[in-house]
């Protein structure tokens, strides 16, 4: 569990405080998105988590312990942290950078060789393929998994992500995102991240917190702050297409079905509303059958998407 | 040729004369060197964090670099005398502007991205330097090594003017006698010295990021 209680940052010289009086809470193995325009104090907030920036006031807990009375860098030991682009060792091997911090925490040979195997292959890279590899020798994908594996490697249970897939192109971002949620989902860890993506802060928060100029003016589940931005900013900055991205948050299983069939080509049951609406408009109908049985329609998923009335 | 014949001929008859001042000579280069190095490298990373200081830092060592060595030789002599010490401090004089601006620079362009990885995984400061800075910095020191050895060599040759021996004695013995042979003797030596460490630092710059960068390895 992840705790911000009345967090404070003012540089010196700065007329405003780049972060002010911030309290957060990011409820043990959930993730919440920290979002907001450039300026907006979330990458100061990510950064006094593990202390690369030291806030000027304020409080953090990590699992009920007081970082800021901890060693700093012990503290960072503790915490997996992802940035841009990776951050990757140009100089060390696949796995000697994957090794880092187990090397740092004084492991022995063997456990640090397990371990760097086993991070690999929870990230969906072969070991034996790219253990040896150069940074420079990989995909921009594969360094960003490659930068994932070796925030997992000492196994902490907080992670911090500074734009983790601003570097790689849309395709491969939409599956790394796919792929690295669940495997945090699956793991239970505990996960601050830090986006200015709407779309992948709704995808990878279970809850997303807006920030402007500082301060925290929303923090709700995804799907109830597209749904009910609250607040005029944070309802302009989500965009006008909101509503979609919310349906985009759903999948046929989780809405209502409809028992009679309907003619056209069937939807799997995975498919998002979102895609499942844009299939209508594709095929102009107000209905389409779903291969597990039955029909979604287009009234359905007018009352599921349409705002805070109806909010499931 | 009778020059040629003459060189060999000094060198056959004064072998001993000969090694004494190609050792005078190599003592001084790796002492002045070694000296400016350490003088340098940790002046550089020291420096290299903090923006102001590092462009002073820079500024200040180009300075250093247009003091022609002669002068700085000239300077000494009332404040160190004669002899070894006060040439091998013009050396590492000499020595210290590549080796600092190469440091500051290497350490400066190495990749934001993995310096801040670095911080954040929990490296300390002394792992974070010995361990990621440096290394990233390397092919650019390397190369200031070597520039710092190159003219380190060639400037051992004005060692001479203050005692401080080396191949330089050779040079304007050779002069003054107007021994034609031992002059080109020692004109010869240097030069291939000079060669020689822009060969060797050659190599170890381009040991130095064997394999991780992104030229073919």
């Amino acid at each position: 569990m992840i705790t911000l209680r009345g967090l404070t940052k003012t540089y010196p010289g700065a007329a405003q405080p780049a972060v002010a009086d911030l309290t957060l809470t990011v409820p043990e193995g959930t993730s919440c998105a920290l979002i907001g325009p450039s300026g907006c104090g979330k990458t100061t907030t990510l950064r006094m988590v593990n202390r690369l920036v030291e806030p000027t006031s304020g409080e953090i807990l990590l699992g009920g312990q007081d970082a800021l009375r901890m060693d700093a860098v012990t503290l960072r030991r503790g915490i997996g942290y992802v940035i841009q682009e990776g951050g990757l060792f140009p100089h060390r091997t696949v796995a000697e950078n994957v090794a880092t911090v187990p090397r740092l925490l004084g492991w022995d040979a063997a456990r640090i060789a397990a371990r760097v195997e086993a991070a690999l292959s929870l990230v969906g890279l072969d070991p034996g393929r790219f253990r040896d590899r150069w940074p420079h020798q990989l995909s921009g994908g594969e360094r960003q998994r490659v930068g994932v594996a070796r925030a997992l490697a000492g196994d902490p249970p907080v992670l911090l992500m500074d734009e983790p897939f601003g570097a790689v192109d849309p395709v491969v971002r939409a599956r790394l995102q796919d792929e690295v949620l669940h495997l945090l989902r699956s793991l239970r860890k505990t996960v601050l991240i830090v986006t200015h993506d709407v779309e992948e802060a709704v995808r990878l928060g279970d809850a997303v917190a807006v920030l402007r100029a500082g301060r925290l003016l929303r923090h709700a589940p995804a799907a109830e702050i597209l749904a009910d931005p609250g607040d005029p900013f944070v309802a302009e900055f989500l965009g006008a297409d909101r509503a979609l991205t919310r349906l985009g948050l759903f999948i046929l299983a989780d809405a209502p079905r409809r028992a009679e069939a309907a003619p056209g080509t069937p939807l799997p049951p995975g498919t998002s509303l979102r895609d499942a609406l844009a299939a209508m408009l594709a095929a102009g109908v107000r209905a389409l059958p779903v291969t597990d049985g039955g029909s979604v329609t287009l009234d359905d998923l007018l009352t599921f998407g349409g705002g805070p009335s109806h909010a499931a | 040729m009778s020059t040629l014949g003459g060189a060999i001929a000094w060198l056959g008859a004064n072998p001993g004369t000969f090694g004494t001042a190609l050792l005078d000579h190599l003592l001084l280069s790796v002492t002045g060197l070694l000296i400016g190095i350490a003088i340098a490298l940790p002046a550089g990373v020291a420096v290299a964090r903090r923006p102001r200081l590092a462009e002073a830092t820079i500024a200040f060592a180009g300075l250093l670099r247009t003091l022609p060595s002669l002068a700085v030789l000239a300077a000494l002599l009332p404040l160190l005398g004669v002899g070894f010490t006060p040439s091998v401090v013009a050396l590492a004089i000499t020595a210290i502007p590549p080796v600092l601006v190469n440091t500051v620079i290497g350490l400066n362009t190495a990749d934001p991205a993995a310096l801040d990885a670095a911080r954040g995984l929990g490296l300390t400061p002394v792992q974070r330097a010995v361990g990621v800075e440096l290394p990233l910095a390397a092919p650019l020191v390397f190369a200031g090594l070597r520039i710092a050895a190159v003219q380190v060599v060639s400037a051992a040759a004005l060692a001479t003017f203050i005692g401080g021996g080396g191949l330089g004695d050779l040079v304007t013995q050779g002069l003054a006698l107007l021994d034609t042979g031992r002059m080109l003797v020692g004109a010869v030596a240097i030069a291939a010295l000079a060669l020689l460490a822009e060969a060797g630092f050659g190599l170890l710059e381009r040991r130095a990021a064997a394999g991780w960068r992104d030229a073919p390895a």
